[in-house]
């Protein structure tokens, strides 16, 4: 039997509503390992699942994903069994399909628009970008990339995260020179130090640090723009720069006690454990505390990531949040995969005061009941305090992970670079271009703290528009977009 | 990439390493600190640039050997790479003519006084230096400090050199001045800097100090370095590491540089295999 398509495009197979599962970690096992939870699918699940993709002749998936990629097209590549060609098409849009496989929100993004959600569950998009993304890595063809011939120009990026890598990518597949410069010892960005090893795995994010060496492009680690050389001195050697440093200042909830020993910002939790491989110690140097009972403070994905870190590290974990579980601002697979692991969720909760042991230690939050008010400006509902309903958790670590700003010392060291009042770079989205000649900006630090797909949106971008400014160069659009 | 050139013991326990960092000595100013990190295993550890030569490519610094990183850093050789020197990392030290500054330092603050005191000078201060030390057997670079000073007062606990005493002969020295005294500028362990600003507080004259936090990145990203200072947090990495001593809360400072003692104490246990 067979039923129209609802774009009415063509006849097509019964509708499978069922979409596969992807086998994952069994709670219990995954909180004592840093693997990763989710293990990926199968080729024939992959096959199976791209199978219920009804190929819309005006596929809704598409406007919803950041980077546009042909997602119909890739997933009729899997389900011809012709991998090589799926890889192609989404590489064509996506250069790090692993990683955007595993950390997307795309039960946002593409997944929301999938013909299939109305019915039941979407077709799992992400899965299968994963899938190729994987697939690539062990089976892939491995050809030498495709490099135009040298034009001369040189570009420096600066920030090795996501927006840095994908621009870095697409300008030396121009065939122009280009030089990464990123703070830290590794590159990555988030996806090296904030992003926790058992969502993705450090060697994903290697590989395409190696796929950049490949094109030829040269890394300086442990380089810090502003500090070790300003955007001005560089600018004396590169026909331009971009600049992608990300949102890495963190935030803390306003209460007296936050200075006591246990008390961490969400970066540096996840930095010490991530980037300095902390559960290691006393393998690796940098220690980590072993604390008994954590409470992480917010309650996005940078939260989810500190309480599960934070169970794997053998404690009794709390999210505090001040609002309901249906606004938890983190992508609901990690609340659920949270939740089954047995992080504490209290909910409706806002700490007031970190309470101190004679040692400068912390040992418990003073918090506070909340209640729901009215929607505010991003349409929740507003939490309001509910008088006199004050109450003490002991704790003795609290992590602030409630967000981060971009990091002022580029905006300090660089004259005539334009800054919003949120201490972002501000940019013509189409193109990147800030207020100062021959720099371009994206990702985390000309947005705000965004997503993985955002920042490579951006990169893109900005690559697009370097090229066409270094190809053929135009006045520079003073102030536009400002 | 960043060849150690140089690295020996000075006195017991204190180290001064020459490392090529080209771009970092290009950058440096004085009062400024590099985050390295010796081996791929280590901790990252902020260090003050102690000198450095933009012209050869290089910059010193001077490190006690208290810990597995920096006793990591210690068993290296000249030839060998450490895996990151990133900087120059902080404010420099406030410059300009102030009129006599006195400059205090200890332990390895004899080194980071160096560059401060060689710029002051350099601006048309006066400068006088006061080291001190446990013994005269632990002050190093005397020479170097004479000829960026207008006098050098040694102060040893065991008076084998100089006055008998420590610290807290601080008042005495800046009274004595003939000159009076328009600035203070202390580096050392926090305890030294600490004291030395409980000494000049009451004669009213501004002391900066150099905060010794902890660090993971240096560039503000993490926040450990925390501190409060005029009541309120800095970070130390890009708000500082220099501050008014008068307004620093020392306590607090004090038992956030002590939050992992169990554990570096646990982590050397097991480098020795214990
Ligand atoms: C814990 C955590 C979990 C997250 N989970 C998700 C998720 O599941 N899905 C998702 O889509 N997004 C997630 N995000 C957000 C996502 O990681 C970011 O939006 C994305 O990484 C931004 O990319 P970027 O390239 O703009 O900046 P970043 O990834 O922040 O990279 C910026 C880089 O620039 C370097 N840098 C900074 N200043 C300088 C300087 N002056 N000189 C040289 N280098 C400099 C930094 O060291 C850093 O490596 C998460 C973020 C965090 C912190």
């Amino acid at each position: 039997m067979t039923e129209q398509n609802e774009t009415g495009s063509k006849p097509v197979k019964k509708m499978d509503l069922n979409r596969r599962e992807m086998p994952k970690q069994q709670p219990e096992v995954r909180i004592t390992n840093f693997q990763e939870v989710a293990l990926g699918y199968a080729a024939e699940t992959a096959i199976e699942e791209a199978m219920r993709c009804l190929q819309c002749r005006k596929p809704g998936c598409v406007p919803n994903c950041p980077v546009g990629i042909d997602i119909p097209g890739f997933i009729a590549a899997i389900d011809q069994r012709d991998f090589q060609s799926g890889v192609n098409i989404l590489k064509q849009k996506n250069a790090l399909p692993s990683v955007c496989g595993r950390v997307c929100p795309q039960e946002e993004q593409c997944e929301s628009g999938c013909i299939l959600t109305k019915r039941k569950s979407s077709v799992a998009i992400g899965r299968l970008e994963r899938f190729l993304g994987d697939w690539e890595a062990i089976l892939g063809d491995d050809a030498p990339p495709e490099i135009a011939p040298a034009t001369g120009k040189k570009v420096a990026i600066i920030g090795g995260g996501p927006a840095g890598l994908t621009a870095a990518v697409d300008l030396a597949r121009f065939g122009h020179s280009v030089i990464v410069f990123e703070a830290l010892h590794k590159m990555g960005g988030v996806l090296s130090y904030g992003i926790p090893e058992f969502r993705l795995p450090k060697a994903i994010v290697d590989r395409e640090v190696n796929y950049l060496r490949r094109l030829g492009v040269e890394m300086r680690t442990d380089y810090i723009i502003g500090k070790t050389r300003s955007i001005d001195s560089l600018l004396e050697e590169v026909d331009a720069v971009f600049v992608a440093t990300g949102a890495g200042l963190p935030w803390f909830m306003e209460m007296p006690g936050n200075n006591l020993n246990g008390v961490y910002s969400a970066n540096e939790y996840l930095t010490r454990i991530n980037l300095m491989k902390g559960y290691d110690f006393p393998s690796a140097a940098t220690p980590v505390k072993q604390h008994r009972k954590v409470a992480v403070l917010g309650g996005g994905n940078v939260a989810m990531d500190c309480a599960r870190t934070a169970l794997r590290l053998g404690a009794e974990v709390s999210i505090l949040y001040r609002r309901s579980r249906e606004e938890l601002p983190a992508r609901l697979e990690e609340v659920e995969n949270a939740e089954e692991e047995g992080i504490i969720f209290r909910y409706l909760t806002l700490p007031v005061r970190a309470i101190g042991d004679d040692h400068f230690q912390v040992k418990a939050l003073e918090c506070i009941r909340m209640e729901l008010g009215e929607p505010d400006a991003s349409g929740r509902r507003s939490p309001v305090r509910v008088p006199e309903s004050e109450f003490v958790l002991d704790f003795d670590c609290v992590i602030h992970a409630i967000g981060n700003s971009p990091n002022p010392l580029i905006p300090a060291s660089t004259p005539g670079l334009e800054i919003s009042k949120r201490g972002t770079i501000v940019t013509d989205l189409e193109t990147g271009m800030t207020s100062k000649e021959r720099v371009w900006s994206g990702g985390d630090v000309a947005s705000g703290a965004a997503t993985v797909i955002n920042a490579m949106g951006a990169g893109r971008r900005a690559a697009t528009s370097i090229h066409a400014y270094l190809c053929e160069p135009v006045p520079w659009p003073r102030g536009e977009g400002a | 990439m960043f060849r150690l050139l140089e690295n020996k013991m000075l006195v017991p326990n204190l180290y001064h390493a020459l490392i090529s960092a080209p771009d970092v000595a290009k950058a440096a100013q004085a009062g400024q600190f590099v985050i390295i990190r010796p081996t791929e295993a280590s901790e990252r550890i902020p260090l003050t640039i102690s000198d450095w030569d933009a012209a050869r490519g290089t910059v010193s610094v001077v490190y006690m050997k208290v810990g597995k990183t920096t006793a990591e850093f210690a068993a290296l050789t000249a030839g060998q790479d450490l895996a990151t020197v990133a900087g120059p990392l902080g404010n420099p030290m406030e410059m300009g003519l102030f009129g006599h500054v006195v400059c205090v330092g200890g332990c390895y603050g004899l080194a980071s006084i160096y560059p401060m005191a060689r710029e002051l000078k350099r601006l048309g201060n006066r400068v006088t230096i006061v080291i001190e030390g446990r013994s005269s057997y632990l002050l190093y670079w005397q020479q170097k400090l004479r000829s960026v000073s207008d006098d050098l007062i040694v102060i040893t606990r065991d008076g084998s050199k100089g006055l008998p005493g420590h610290i807290n002969n601080l008042t005495g020295v800046i009274s004595r001045q003939a000159v009076p005294v328009n600035r203070v500028i202390i580096n050392g362990c926090n305890y030294l800097m600490m004291r030395g600003s409980q000494e000049t507080r009451p004669l009213g004259i501004r002391t900066i100090v150099s905060l010794n936090t902890l660090m993971i990145d240096g560039t503000g990203m993490c926040g450990v370095c925390r501190c409060t200072v005029s009541g309120s947090t800095k970070f130390a990495c890009v708000d500082g590491p220099h501050f008014d001593g008068h307004e620093v809360d020392w306590d607090e400072l004090n038992k956030r540089r002590g939050a992992y003692l169990v554990e570096e104490t646990q982590v050397l246990r097991s480098s020795k295999g214990e």
